[in-house]
């Protein structure tokens, strides 16, 4: 009942006011009138009544306050005060504005992409059950076919367990060829992870009857749209991959895009069929490990107990097959290529979060001490406030309210401008010849965590002047002019805050040094081999409907069409190329070994394909021995060409050309040495690596190097040319080698890239942070500096009084940043190449960036300080 | 006997500055339901003499306490013409208000008894 009259009191609010007036009105008008009855003067009479009312003004508030809707009411009106007092300093507005948009607009985008990848489950159901089995040993991710199936039949632990892998191919549908990448999944695929078809069907396990049983696809939402002009007539049709018939059978539904976050694969076929003729080989091979498995609990079991339930399958498998000798199982968070991607993405996205939360940090300091300065500067008014009646906690609120506000928009704009380029992020596909996405669309989470984060800060900072403002005492302040708030003490909390702002800016500076540092290193790192003017041609001859035992014949034509070009200086095959997407490694052993176990190999090595004359074109350094010639044909003894640390591990200091090894029970010998190179990653360390005559060791994958002196757009129409008048229907995908590093740099690049942008925010921060106490400084102590002029003080004594502690404090914050710098740049060191911030450049870099900031920052400051008038600034005092 | 005053200084403090507006509200409702009716100002008045001029009410903290005390639905006002003919609000007491009167009541004899058995004691 008594929230109805509030109600009807808040609508009719002036009318409750003016009926307060009225009432007090009257009630002075009484005691008037009996005053004067008994013999005062009138004058007297009132001045007593309305002494004893004390103040009016704020009676009523508090009378008006005793309404619980009141408090909304006084909130606008201090929303609407702060705005006003926000207009008047449009200085302070426009930096804490530009502050929060830059330091919230971040913290949305980095909160975005970790809510996509990391925190936000598979978009499947039952996806919190879902696990990828790895192996123990980091980095080692993929299994076998049939200890695949020995996982799934003897298990106890789990419902389901499927497996799946990526594969390209061309899929000519009508007239059309496209170069597609699809996942090759168990039967039980769709099964498990509950998929139901948008239209027509998806495969079974039921389907599956052994090698090429069920020549079946299902079409991606976004492939049948996007590619092939979602004809709805295409279900039940024939398509062909990489010339096979393969039928199609349904359509996957618009969300759906496999169970990886990055990945949007074309179209799902069955694992037991292949478009090429040795592609299911692999299915009842135990030493080839090219599928991921993903497995869904059973309820009630708990991730620990599944993981000891295939371990111990494991280890019985491993007393049955001596190639699964040192199997083991370890149950890792499904969505991206388990581990060996998941790790580092993991780890860089929480670590860059935690880089843009200090961001945030840093800039909630820096506005907190620009906030101090700015309330200090309004000491009179508040003091006033004081003396007339308003108590401490309504100059607080609105103190708050003025952060809030300025928060609030702030984090506002932030989070439309980090919408938008979420937005565009989403859109963005890296790699045109590959189907990765990176969809990072904010979603209500993002924008509740993005106003979350704005209104905590604008309090945080806000809360600043609370002790100020408590212990400001008004008389004083009234009699002494505007420093009646303790502003100077010998070390004042807004001192340790700019010190802590610029500690985490130094860190941010440090870091995106660092990052530039290891990404301009990894562009000059030796690679074994020399990017620079060569082009490559790369496809795969499954696609023209080739087997590998045809493909040396092909690839040989191949390079005589290519040499005959004019401009060409050197060209070679290789299957695949180092620093590219694939390559594989198998365990080699020492001459004499009987048992063949994984645990009595030498190493696993990389090993590639190569054709005579590879070498050359690639500029890799041939330090003893021989190349490959085209005689190294399968009637050939078995030769390789292996590199240094092929050697060192197998030999040691021995002189090893001519000596041999062995490999899938097979004796190589060794013909050249050739220098070390990077296969995988720039990071990794040296690793074995071992090359084999094209006819010896064949491959449909090819990719042809060509080293050429003219310019690429010269050179691409003929060698299209040469190669269509080989085989018109083999697709080629053309570009430079450094353009096909882009790949292997896509981690560099994007940690360079956040941490530059991180880094150049707090740059930005420190700047606006010294550049403010530095001002306040000096404006807190024009009278002290002019009566020191007019006593004949030097510049440079000037300086040291106004500025020293804002450059003292830059000094030791630099210091205190740049060890931090240090300390998380060990965490770098896993994505940059050679991340170290003991590298002088780095060291030196950080150390000019930041003088150089505080150069800028006190250049304003120091040129008032040195302005100053005596005389006129005592005459206005 | 250390603790009396310790308890004295704080903890009755906190008390005292409690109650002054309990004991405020129950002047004001014992005052309206002896009198009838009655405007801010005969409240101010008949509280003081029939406090024998002991007991001296604020405006400041009266107006804002009818205010609360009808927010609460103890009292109800109207505005009529006093006997010198101006326009005054009157305030009366309501069931709820008789009521609270009463609990009011009971609490302050607590109080007062409770405060009797310390000075008794010490």
């Amino acid at each position: 009942m008594s929230i109805l009259r509030r109600i009807r009191n808040k609508l009719t609010r002036s009318k409750l006011e003016q009926e307060i007036d009225a009432e007090i009105r009257s009630h002075i008008e009484m005691r008037i009138a009996d005053s004067v009855a008994s013999g005062v003067s009138a004058e007297a009479a009132r001045r007593d009544a309305l002494i004893r009312f004390g103040n009016q003004m704020a009676m009523r508030e508090r009378m008006t306050e005793e309404d619980a809707g009141m408090v909304w009411d006084a909130l606008g009106r201090d929303l609407i005060y702060a705005a006003r007092q926000l207009r008047r300093t449009p200085a302070f507005l426009m930096t804490a504005l530009v502050t929060m948009i830059l330091a919230i607009g971040a913290n949305v985008v980095v909160f975005s992409v970790l809510n996509a990848l990391i925190l936000r489950p598979l978009d499947v159901p039952g996806s919190a059950r879902l696990y990828n089995v790895v192996h123990k040993q980091s980095g080692y991710d993929n299994q076998s076919y049939p200890d695949y199936l020995d996982f799934k039949t003897r298990n106890t632990t789990f419902r389901e367990v499927a497996a799946y892998r990526l594969q390209n191919a061309g899929l000519t549908a009508g007239n059309a060829v496209y170069h597609s990448w699809y996942c090759r999944v168990s039967g039980n695929y769709f099964d498990m992870l509950g998929v139901q078809p948008a239209q027509g069907r998806v495969f079974h396990a039921s389907d599956e009857h052994g090698p090429n049983s069920a020549p079946y696809i299902v079409l991606s939402d976004d492939f049948w749209r996007g590619r092939l002009g979602a004809d709805p007539a295409i279900v039940g049709t024939t398509v062909h991959i990489n010339k096979h018939p393969f039928t199609v059978i349904g359509i996957a539904p618009a969300a759906f895009h496999g169970s990886d976050v990055f990945l949007w694969p074309d179209f799902w076929m069955p694992m037991v069929d292949s478009p090429d003729d040795e592609g299911t080989n692999f299915l009842s091979n135990r030493g080839m490990h090219n599928l991921w498995i993903l497995g869904q609990l059973a309820p009630g079991v708990s991730p620990k107990q599944a993981e000891e339930n295939l371990n111990a399958i494991a280890q019985e498998m491993a007393r049955q097959n001596p190639a699964d000798d040192d199997l083991s199982a370890r149950l890792v968070k499904p969505g991206l290529l388990g581990d060996a991607l998941g790790g580092p993405v993991r780890a860089f996205v929480a670590a860059i979060m935690l880089l843009a939360f200090l961001v945030l940090l840093a800039a909630c300091a820096n506005l907190a001490s620009l906030f101090a300065a700015r309330t200090a500067d309004r000491s009179r008014e508040v003091a006033i406030r004081l003396a007339i009646g308003s108590s401490r906690w309504y100059v607080l609120r609105q103190l708050l309210c003025e952060a809030v506000l300025v928060s609030a928009l702030g984090g506002t704009l932030g989070t439309i401008f980090s919408a938008a380029l979420l937005r565009g992020l989403t859109r963005w596909q890296p790699f045109p010849e590959f189907p990765i996405r990176v969809a990072v669309s904010p979603d209500a989470g993002v924008y509740l965590v993005g106003l979350l984060l704005s209104v905590g800060s604008g309090l945080l900072w806000g809360l600043v002047p609370l002790r100020q403002v408590w212990t400001t005492n008004f008389t004083q302040v009234m009699k002494s002019g505007s420093t009646g708030m303790l502003v100077f003490q010998r070390f004042s909390f807004r001192d340790l805050l700019l010190g802590i702002q610029i500690a985490l800016c130094t860190l941010l500076v440090t870091a995106s040094f660092v990052a530039l540092r290891g990404m301009q290193r990894s562009l000059h790192a030796p690679l074994g081999f020399q990017p620079q003017g060569v082009l490559l041609a790369q496809t795969d001859l499954h696609m023209g409907g080739h087997s590998d035992r045809s493909a040396p014949l092909l690839q040989k034509h191949m390079l005589e069409e290519t040499r005959r070009i004019p401009g060409v200086t050197a060209a070679g095959i290789i299957d695949e190329t180092p620093l590219g997407t694939g390559g594989s490694s198998t365990t080699v052993f020492r001459m004499g070994t009987t048992d063949f176990r994984p645990s009595n190999s030498v190493f696993a090595a990389k090993f590639f394909s190569i054709s005579p004359g590879y070498l050359e074109a690639a500029g890799t350094r041939l330090l003893s021995g021989r190349d490959f010639t085209w005689h190294d044909d399968a009637e050939a003894p078995h030769v390789a060409i292996v590199n240094e640390t092929f050697i060192r591990g197998m030999f040691g200091d021995q002189a090893a050309l001519g000596m041999s090894f062995l490999m899938g029970q097979i004796p190589y010998q060794i013909v050249g040495v050739i220098e070390d190179g990077k296969y995988d990653s720039l990071t990794e360390t040296p690793r074995a690596a071992m090359f084999f005559p094209l006819e010896q060791n064949p491959d449909s994958d090819t990719s042809l190097v060509v080293r050429m002196q003219l310019p690429l757009a010269e050179i691409v129409p003929e060698l299209r040319e040469a190669l269509a008048r080989i085989d018109p229907a083999l697709p080629f995908v053309f570009h430079t080698w450094s353009d096909a590093l882009a790949f292997v740099l896509f981690p560099a690049r994007v940690a360079t890239a956040t941490l530059g942008v991180m880094g150049l925010f707090a740059a930005m921060l420190a700047v606006t942070g010294v550049f403010g106490m530095a001002m306040y400084s000096v404006s807190k102590r024009f009278k002290e500096i002019g009566i020191r002029v007019a006593l004949g003080a030097q510049s440079i004594q000037l300086m040291r009084a106004a500025l020293g502690r804002p450059v003292a404090m830059l000094l030791l914050g630099s210091a205190v940043g740049l060890l931090l710098g240090a300390i998380a740049s060990q965490l770098l060191s896993q994505i940059v190449y050679q991340a170290t911030p003991r590298d002088p450049v780095v060291f030196a870099g950080v150390m000019v960036t930041m003088v150089a900031l505080g150069l800028l920052a006190t250049w304003i400051p120091a040129q008032r300080t040195l302005r100053v008038h005596p005389a006129r600034l005592l005459r206005e005092e | 006997m250390l603790a009396i005053p310790s308890c004295l200084g704080v903890g009755c403090a906190a008390v005292a500055r409690k109650d002054l507006q309990g004991s405020l509200d129950l002047l004001v409702l014992k005052t309206l339901s002896q009198m009838g009716e009655l405007h801010g100002y005969g409240i101010v008045l008949h509280i003081q003499s029939a406090s024998d001029e002991l007991l001296s009410v604020e405006e400041g903290s009266l107006y804002p306490a009818l205010h609360r005390m009808e927010m609460s639905g103890w009292i109800r006002s109207e505005w009529k013409l006093t006997e010198t003919n101006r326009k005054a609000k009157y305030y009366r007491l309501t069931g709820a208000g008789q009521k609270e009167l009463q609990r009011a009541e009971k609490n302050f004899e607590q109080l007062v008894k409770g405060i009797r058995a310390i000075l008794r004691y010490a």
